[in-house]
């Protein structure tokens, strides 16, 4: 069951099905932008598996122009679309500066308003948008899915091949369903360790919230040991990146407006969640057409800080104790790719005496998460990973470094496929084990 | 012609299963140009083959069909070399990706065609190996392009082009065959006849490049100066010095502006020109050269000298260079990318008569160039939504190529005749040369299938007597052709 406080407004039927280009943005002017040069390429998740024009960022571009020429959203355009992954990649590779992110976001919407999907098409998203952006629904799976996976039934299940002949979208959820733990419940408010720096809201998303509420514990205990006092209003909800990234614009503004409204009170939002921080971060562009909210939105997409860009921003103060661990860190595509938020993370690790930080060849190609990709294209998925996982596992590293939920249950997974299984923990994590003097062990042993 | 096609597509498809087959029309035209937009042409049907033999199989069914093909690797080509044949098959080799050997001890690589250029250097790095041939498109080419382009980069000056480092190449022949053409081959130099012919006379499956020492030392500068003719001087007196810098790379303050909004190299402000002087090689001597190149740029007018401190700092004098072309996005709606060759000394005229020809036309210049070997590349800006732009920027750019000719230059660098420079052959060569060349064209391809209408102005097929055209041609005469 959902508590209504839970609950955005839902839209109204009809007014906001067909989301509008925002009038901020010229569909003709962000394709002319695009000198068909190809730098984007060879950063295409999909270019690199299939190597066809049609999956590229150029060739998405080129679809994206026929469209407008007129050529109707037809299954091919469609699928290639769908295929995309929305992990800008392409975005930072473009010498000319082409925006990439808001040409797909603006045709997905279109092909959600003008393209029909097919039953099972309609069956798999409604779950997955009425299931994801409410943490309380996500809680109520967990007990059920504790069960589960404490049965021997997972086992069965894979062997059988069951789901995949079902849907392959729900054998993808039945494999990257995390070992569900008890989420202990954050206070309202943390206070500030030694002298008071700054007061900080904090998103607690919710897959994040729900399956790695360990991440939200010890991002509230890193804000407030380096001396912020931490605000986790209890009403928050889901910000809108997951609707946002899909498409279903309508559900994501209504998302949004009442994420603004929960944090308009603070100075600053942290945000330790790599999507939910892009998309907040781009609420100015979505409710750009909305008088009554678009200043407001401004002002939250300007307050919004990722954990570690924040935490560079304020400086160290807090001892670090050492931890002798070798660690490779994944940068998630909503953090490196949409917000540029390479070095902080990198920073923070390297300030840990006795800690080594190892990079992962070919960073900037995404894991194949990518929001609810890896339930919506799970073949392909599921390729990505395990060339992610292959990547890491050269590293030799003991633990891998990840700032974003879906990345770490992709990661983790491939890895696990891979035989070669190892500890995934969130930056907050590791700087929390570090400024609280823990060993080393206890990251290892998740 | 439309029944010919899709029988060719049910044939490609029981060689190369349905996933390597497009033939629908809006997933064909996405394959309509490369790098060069400004000539477009929706292919007829595309394929994705893995094998030379596919390939092989591929260009055996055109033949006997009588459609022509178009090889085409990653698209970036600047000349519309890889432009496609409406009434024809794109054969894509980006499937083709990967490196199949790295034989440090004997230093050479073998790849296939589709494999990245930059990855060939990734692969042999960690060996202390890299390929040396590096386009400003490396992290995106294929090898196979650069063949058949015989693809030059900034580093070209002490270098050399691709052909100075393709040491073998398997090629389909357009009878379809499968040959192995050898730098070691006693008798005529048939690779070098193929590298650099722009896919005009077979297609490559498989290359077996060299790989270059790493350098020693690499230092890099960054100098500015008020006008490009201070910064020509300079390179003319570091060549006059004995000075064989790996790169001597030039660009103007309209491509600076726009490299700057790109990527923000951070260049000196108020530059008319910067050039950008990398040394490589033993300690020793690029210490006692890099001196020498400071002092020359001092003394031609420099009035800020900037050396890369670290490999970050390089990268970043090299990032502003390396994203012009794209980066002319940022300040012009369209451009075209000029590409001519003209001798050192004539540095200084030629761009001031650029700069003429520009302020007569209104047509904005930038100006981009390798100018350690006179390469220029001229970025002719325009603004393809207003009428009659996008002509008048054509007639700047052709005639800027009159000023290389008649400078003792060339139209063409590194970019390639292609689709879009075929026309002006007939300003460096005579009927005579144009026919000869067209005659080692036919002893590959008598049928005249392979990538036609590039390279050659008219379209001359085998069979016609060179020079002189009398009655139709045999091809259009057995119905086999049409000539436009």
């Amino acid at each position: 069951m959902t508590r209504p406080d839970e609950l955005p407004e839902p839209p109204e039927p009809g007014t906001e099905t067909v989301p509008e280009v925002p009038s901020a943005v010229s569909m003709d002017d962000l394709l002319s932008d695009c000198v068909h040069c190809g730098f984007c390429l060879p950063t295409c998740p999909t270019y690199v598996l299939w190597g066809e024009e049609m999956d590229s960022p150029r060739g998405r571009i080129h679809l994206m122009q026929q469209h407008r020429e007129g050529a109707p959203l037809g299954d091919a355009m469609v699928r290639h679309f769908d295929a995309c992954l929305g992990c800008m990649a392409c975005v930072t590779a473009c010498p000319s500066g082409v925006q990439y992110d808001k040409l797909i976001e603006v045709t997905r919407a279109e092909v959600e308003a003008e393209h029909p999907r097919t039953w099972t098409e309609r069956a798999v998203r409604g779950a997955i948008f009425s299931l994801f952006p409410y943490p309380r629904r996500l809680r109520a799976l967990r007990g059920p899915l504790r069960a589960y996976q404490r049965s021997g039934v997972p086992a069965l299940v894979r062997r059988s091949g069951i789901l995949e002949r079902l849907s392959p979208t729900l054998a993808a959820m039945e494999r990257l369903a995390p070992p569900s733990q008890k989420a202990p419940s954050l206070p309202e408010r943390v206070a500030a360790r030694g002298g008071r720096r700054a007061t900080v809201g904090m998103l607690t998303g919710c897959v994040q919230r729900e399956f790695f509420p360990g991440v939200n514990a010890a991002t509230a205990r890193v804000l407030a040991m380096e001396g912020c006092d931490v605000l986790i209003p209890k009403r928050q909800g889901c910000c809108g990146a997951l609707s946002l990234h899909s498409g279903r614009a309508g559900e994501a503004r209504a998302f949004a407006r009442r994420t603004v409204e929960t944090f308009e009170g603070v100075d600053v939002i942290v945000v330790n969640s790599a999507g939910c921080g892009s998309a907040m971060k781009e609420y100015e562009t979505l409710l750009a057409d909305d008088p009554a909210w678009a200043a407001r939105a401004r002002a939250l997409a300007e307050k919004t800080r990722d954990l570690a860009e924040f935490l560079v921003e304020l400086g160290p103060r807090a001892e670090r104790h050492p931890l002798p661990v070798t660690v490779a860190y994944h940068d998630a595509c909503h953090l490196a790719h949409a917000q540029g938020v390479r070095s902080q993370p990198r920073a923070l690790l390297a300030g840990i005496p006795e800690l080594t930080v190892k990079e992962i060849a070919d960073p900037e190609v995404c894991c194949g998460s990518a929001g609810t990709y890896n339930l919506l294209q799970p073949v392909a998925a599921a390729e990505l990973g395990d060339r992610k996982a292959a990547n890491v596992a050269a590293t030799r590293a003991d633990l891998l470094v990840a700032a974003n939920p879906g990345c770490s249950l992709q990661i983790a997974q491939a890895l696990e496929r891979q035989g070669a299984p190892l500890p995934v923990a969130h930056t907050a994590q590791v700087l929390d084990a570090s400024l609280r003097g823990h060993p080393a062990a206890t990251l290892l042993a998740r | 012609m439309a029944d010919t096609l899709r029988d060719l597509a049910e044939r490609c498809t029981r060689l190369l299963g349905p996933e390597s087959v497009i033939s629908d029309p809006v997933r064909l035209r996405t394959y309509e140009c490369d790098g060069l937009t400004s000539h477009r042409a929706s292919p007829g049907l595309v394929v994705l083959p893995e094998t030379a033999e596919q390939i092989a199989a591929i260009v055996r069914a055109c033949g006997e069909a009588g459609v022509p093909y178009v090889a085409r690797g990653s698209g970036t080509g600047l000349s519309g070399g890889a432009l496609p044949r409406t009434d024809g098959v794109l054969i894509v080799t980006a499937r083709m990706r990967r490196i199949l050997d790295i034989d440090i001890p004997n230093q050479r690589a073998t790849v296939e065609p589709g494999v990245i250029n930059l990855d060939v250097t990734r692969a042999a790095r960690p060996h202390g190996y890299y390929f040396a041939p590096d386009p400003s498109s490396q992290q995106i080419c294929s090898v196979g392009g650069n063949v058949a382009e015989n693809s030059g980069g900034a580093h070209c000056l002490k270098y050399g082009f691709t052909a100075h480092h393709i040491l073998a190449c398997e090629i389909v022949t357009p009878d379809g065959e499968i040959a192995e053409l050898s730098r070691d081959d006693p008798g005529f130099d048939l690779l070098g006849v193929f590298v650099g012919s722009e896919g005009t006379l077979g297609i490559t499956t498989k290359i077996t490049v060299r790989l270059t020492r790493l350098p020693e030392t690499v230092r890099t500068l960054l100098a500015a100066f008020d006008t490009i003719g201070k910064g020509g001087d300079a390179v003319s007196a570091i060549i006059a010095a004995g000075v064989v810098p790996a790169a001597i790379e030039m660009m103007d303050a309209l491509s600076i502006e726009a490299a700057e909004a790109a990527v923000a190299c951070g260049y000196p402000e108020g530059a008319g020109a910067v050039l950008v002087v990398e040394l490589d090689g033993p300690d020793a001597t690029v210490e006692h050269q890099f001196a020498q190149v400071e002092r020359l740029c001092r003394e031609a007018g420099a009035f800020e000298i900037r050396v890369a401190a670290d490999d970050t700092e390089r990268a970043l004098i090299w990032k502003g260079r390396k994203s012009a072309f794209a980066a002319m996005g940022r300040i012009s709606p369209a451009y075209i990318v000029q590409d001519g060759v003209i001798p050192r000394t004539s540095l200084g005229e030629v761009l001031g008569r650029i700069d003429a020809l520009s302020r007569e036309s209104g047509v904005r210049v930038a100006n981009v160039f390798h100018a350690g070997d006179g390469n220029l590349h001229p970025l002719v800006l325009f603004d393809d939504s207003v009428p009659g732009a996008q002509e008048r920027a054509e007639t700047v750019s052709g005639a800027i190529l009159d000023l290389c000719v008649e400078h003792g230059g060339s139209i063409t660098g590194e970019h390639g005749v292609g689709a879009d420079k075929a026309r002006y052959m007939p300003r460096m060569f005579s009927d005579d040369d144009l026919d000869t060349m067209q005659m080692v064209r036919c002893g590959f391809d008598p049928a005249g299938l392979c990538n036609p209408g590039k390279v050659f102005p008219t379209p001359r097929l085998c069979g016609e007597v060179p020079g002189v055209r009398k009655g139709p041609h045999p091809l259009v005469a057995e119905g086999k052709a049409d000539l436009f």
